[in-house]
């Protein structure tokens, strides 16, 4: 590990893209978009279910099931979603309405909108092919510029990253 | 004067700094960008993202919830 080409860039991060949804689609997106901004050369790692983030028609949901933290906010105070009430049919489709409202009003980018920054600002995408094989999504459906690779190819790309990222 | 000024008034983080970089993009080597933003996120994001890419971040103020900033390309 000690020749140059093999060598740690000090300006470079790598990001593993584990969750889909529409809340968690973010960390990811807003990271990769921010660094590149701030002169980092970036490289996602699409897995599981990170990888519909890299189909061309995306759609994104948000669930209350299980995440006792998810709070909404009405009229000044916090909503809890009760875990009960998820498995209600169209409950899903309700909280999703409500968090693409609040991104709307708050001026939140949309998932699509970062996505294209993070593709102008030549950030480094990979989906997994394992995952493509499992869940059988094909290249042609994925957005333009992407590679394909497997563990090895994230490995490699990690260890001469500064920063790497599991989110 | 600055020479040339962004108006990212109703965003939120990150979208500021992104439009910054790219506003920047045609800011000539040593001249000014103003940024005008209402997302308080991005006093303490202007100075990292100044500090992290080497470019000078000349002044900052607030009036009436807008926030000021003034950037020299020097990088």
């Amino acid at each position: 590990m000690s020749d140059a080409s093999n060598a740690v860039n000090p300006n470079s991060m790598s990001i593993i893209v584990t969750k889909g949804s529409l809340d968690w689609a973010y960390p990811p997106f807003i990271l990769s978009t921010t660094a590149a901004a701030m002169g980092l050369d970036v490289t996602m790692f699409f897995t599981f279910y990170g990888l519909p983030l890299l189909l061309k028609k995306m759609d994104l949901k948000v669930t209350p099931l299980g995440n006792a933290a998810m709070k909404m906010p009405m009229a000044g105070a916090h909503m809890v979603m009760p875990n009960l009430m998820a498995v209600i049919p169209g409950v899903d489709a309700m909280a999703t309405k409500m968090m693409k409202n609040m991104i709307n009003k708050k001026g939140v980018a949309s998932i699509d909108e970062l996505r294209e920054l993070a593709v102008e600002a030549d950030v480094r995408m990979i989906g997994c092919q394992m995952t493509m094989d499992l869940f059988e999504y094909k290249k042609e459906d994925m957005i333009d510029g992407i590679e394909i690779g497997g563990a090895a190819t994230y490995i490699e790309v990690a260890t001469k990253s500064h920063i790497n990222l599991f989110i | 004067m600055a020479d040339k000024v962004l108006d990212a008034k109703g965003l939120n983080c990150p979208l500021p700094i992104l439009k910054a970089k790219k506003a920047l993009k045609d800011v000539p080597d040593g001249g000014t960008l103003e940024i005008l933003a209402t997302d308080p996120g991005a006093v303490a994001d202007f100075q990292a993202f100044s500090r992290s890419t080497g470019n000078e971040l000349v002044e900052h103020s607030e009036e009436g919830g807008v926030y000021r900033f003034l950037i020299r390309k020097t990088a």
